[in-house]
């Protein structure tokens, strides 16, 4: 076996203090790759549909197997699958043998906070290339009932997650006064930014906000047309010191804050609407990359919305808007792609929802935004956006800002 | 004093407690929340920290062994994050999920992290469980399960005369008299060594199957030191994967846990104490080699897997035996072992240091 390509762990830091730390070293995106997401992708295998990503994020980056330290891969429930643990089965495919393999796994919340675990191992200067990759083929099983396992003596998820949300989404509506229209905006504006981008799972061309309006209805108040779907896909990126940076061929972007929290499923006085959890990461953010004014310093966001009532609920929770306020920027046009604050201007996981995926895809999707590599749905000049990801019942939350330059704390 | 030769790091880290529950055969009366419960009490009572004081949590476990998926949600409520917490899990064994903290700790944005993990095998058949990590495709639909998969690993170690049974009964004799000194072992004394499970394997040379649970506080700098009389220094953790199929690898030898033993600087200086992960006779034999370990060192003086094998939880539990011998004096240096995946795919080395007087 091969060592050749990993890291020395006593590389570049300094000597510190007993408990001092050097300063974390900064963590750049230098490559991305993603499939192209569908319904199903019955051409390959699990390992075939992660390679695909993988490989795209290394070419992007111009790098070979032998230059990635560690791979550091995530997904929703094995059940998804129908394999246990499937890192194992994957280490040839990813080009991990001889190397370390990490598995994260928060919910939905994964993608992101599998980039965030790699980001850390380079932050720390544990490793200085990280390729991480997050994935879910769905169509391997029935990813609603995967959810819905009966187990004794606890509480049922009830028919998957659109089902758990629904009455908090009412309970959004009942205490802010939105018009009952603003989630089939939401839907509407996503799909038709899904047009522009070449890896969304979705490309209804034929959209309207009739159609959208006229959908069935699946859990009240959500509609169908305002669900996300059910996708194979994967996403890749190759994270990177600053030195790997250096020699990146295309503009890296640099992650400016990162962030994870968590709070229990339910618990009397928990805010399912605001979740504390969510407004402290983003607090927590903002403070790593000195955003004091999030609506007019960030650019962009990719933002996990799998039932078009949360974009609203977000903006408040993510501090974009003050409480109440959410639905009228979703109204008045200010997250449409060309608004004043975009927000996913690739489809969203209203277009694409490989579900473990999908938070990484949310944070690629903001780093490709400020690389200027998101071609037809790239918003002009975004120097700095948000990528944000959550998961369970609205308790498992994971976020980064990635910005142009290189930060300077 | 002298401290601890962790300057290859940015930061040193230490484990400055453990706990784990006591390993049955059944808790068919506990949810997993209960038996975890218990466990993180003990282990941040240790410290005289609350939940609310520690940086980052970070467990590690299994929605195939909870049968549910997000299975983790629930135990999560034992930790009682609220107010939030900055937390993270791992599908993995909880030694993987001390490694994510340690990193965590490494970037400055934590001092201090409470790791936990546990496993409850006795609801299913964790022989058929296992069969669902195998590749998907051309060797789950097979269900070779996981003792006949020990079995060709310890038939090639036989073969290569690197063993026999004896040799084998040997070892699971002494780690089952070893754990006559653990409480919490499951099986504590002699047993029988038996008949045959799959050839050349006997009940004796396989694990125990159970439930159980564990949790490690990790903590860097002088804020070790104030929690913990004696910290154990992690000096060194490294973990590497090997290829899955079992026909591209030499089953008598370990290259991952060696490739991870170097760069954890295993081999800088000896060890007095090894714990290893290994669920079966047979694999402590490949440890041993890859692990250089001489007659000298105590292994698995707690009674390691042979004794109580909490999937999720014994890899931590190795690490966590290890700093309690630290922490007690009853070892300056000492190695830890994980593991993961069939015969030995994945493999975590720690090496765990005390300051000496």
């Amino acid at each position: 076996m091969s060592t050749s390509g990993t890291s020395d762990p006593s590389s570049p830091s300094s000597p510190s203090g007993i408990s001092g730390a050097p300063g974390k070293e900064p963590v750049a995106v230098v490559g991305i790759g993603q499939t192209k997401h569908v319904a199903a992708r019955h051409d390959v295998s699990i390992a075939g549909l992660v390679r695909e990503a993988a490989t795209r994020a290394l070419a992007d980056a111009e790098l070979t197997w032998a230059d990635i330290d560690a791979v550091v891969i995530g997904k929703a429930p094995d059940f998804f699958e129908g394999v246990m643990m499937p890192e194992l089965y994957l280490a040839d495919a990813l080009g991990a043998v001889g190397k370390p393999m990490l598995r994260v796994h928060t919910a939905g919340s994964v993608g992101g906070s599998t980039a965030l675990v790699a980001a850390n191992l380079v932050a720390a200067r544990v490793h200085r290339t990280v390729l991480t990759l997050a994935f879910e083929k769905q169509s391997e099983s029935n990813a609603m009932w995967g959810l819905s396992l009966p187990v004794p003596f606890q509480q049922p998820l009830l028919a998957g997650a659109g089902g758990f949300f629904a009455p908090h989404v009412r309970a959004y509506m009942r205490r802010t006064g939105a018009p009952d229209g603003v989630g089939s905006l939401v839907a509407y504006k996503d799909r038709r930014n899904a047009l522009r981008n070449p890896y969304a799972h979705l490309h209804e061309h034929d959209i309207t906000l009739e159609k959208v309006q006229a959908s069935p209805m699946l859990w009240d108040p959500i509609r169908y047309s305002e669900t996300c779907p059910s996708s194979d896909g994967a996403c890749a990126m190759v994270l990177t010191d600053r030195a790997g940076a250096a020699r990146s061929p295309h503009p890296p972007a640099w992650v400016h804050g990162g962030a994870m929290r968590s709070e229990p499923t339910l618990f009397a006085g928990k805010d399912f609407v605001s979740p504390q959890a969510g407004k402290d990461c983003a607090a927590d953010v903002y403070r790593q990359a000195g955003i004091t004014d999030p609506r007019r310093e960030i650019d962009a966001v990719e933002m996990y919305v799998p039932f078009s009532w949360y974009e609203p609920m977000w903006l408040e929770n993510l501090g974009f808007a003050e409480e109440g306020e959410g639905w009228k920027l979703t109204e008045a046009g200010v997250t449409e792609i060309d608004g004043d604050l975009p927000v996913n201007p690739s489809g969203g996981v209203l277009s694409t929802n490989p579900i473990g995926a999908s938070g990484m895809i949310r944070f690629a999707e903001a780093a490709l935004q400020v690389r200027g590599q998101a071609g037809e749905h790239q918003v002009p000049g975004a120097r700095r956006a948000l990528g944000h990801a959550y998961g369970g019942g609205a308790q498992f939350f994971a976020m980064w800002l990635v910005g142009a330059q290189e930060p300077t704390t | 004093m002298t401290g601890p030769r962790t300057s290859r790091y940015a930061r040193d880290v230490a484990v400055v407690a453990f706990a784990q529950s006591d390993h049955l055969r059944r808790t068919d009366e506990l949810s997993e929340v209960e038996m975890v419960m218990p466990v993180l009490h003990e282990v941040l009572a240790a410290t005289g920290l609350k939940a609310g004081e520690i940086g980052f949590t970070c467990s590690g476990s299994s929605d195939y062994l909870a049968g549910r998926a997000f299975s983790f949600t629930m135990t999560l409520d034992g930790v009682g994050a609220w107010p939030p917490i900055s937390e993270s899990h791992v599908e993995m064994d909880g030694a993987w999920a001390l490694y994510e903290a340690w990193v965590k700790i490494q970037t400055g944005e934590a001092d201090t992290a409470l790791v936990y993990s546990y496993g409850k095998s006795s609801p299913g058949s964790v022989r058929d469980v296992l069969t669902r990590q195998l590749d998907p495709y051309y060797l789950a639909p097979l269900w070779p399960d996981s003792v006949a998969l020990a079995a060709l690993q310890a038939r090639a170690l036989i073969d290569a005369g690197e063993t026999d049974e004896p040799a084998l009964a040997a070892i699971a004799a002494r780690s089952r008299a070893d754990a006559g000194a653990n409480p919490h072992a499951q099986l504590r004394g002699a047993v029988p060594q038996g008949d045959h499970q799959v050839r050349p394997l006997r009940t004796g040379d396989c694990p125990p199957i159970g439930d159980g649970a564990a949790a490690v506080v990790l903590a860097a700098g002088d804020l070790a030191r104030r929690l913990c009389e004696r910290p154990a220094w992690i000096t060194g953790i490294d973990h590497r994967i090997e290829a899955h199929g079992l026909g591209l690898r030499d089953l008598t030898d370990s290259p991952s846990t060696r490739t991870a033993a170097e760069h954890a600087g295993l081999f800088d200086a000896p060890v007095d104490t090894a714990e290893l992960h290994a669920p079966f006779s047979s694999q402590e034999v490949v440890l041993r080699k890859a692990l250089r370990l001489g007659d000298t060192v105590a292994v698995n003086p707690s009674g390691g897997a042979l004794a109580a094998n909490p999937m999720m939880a014994a890899g931590l539990i190795r690490i966590g035996e290890a700093a309690a011998r630290i922490h007690r004096g009853a070892s300056d240096r000492a190695v830890a072992h994980a593991t993961s995946g069939p015969c030995l795919q994945q493999n975590l080395v720690a090496v765990l240091e005390g300051d000496r007087a």
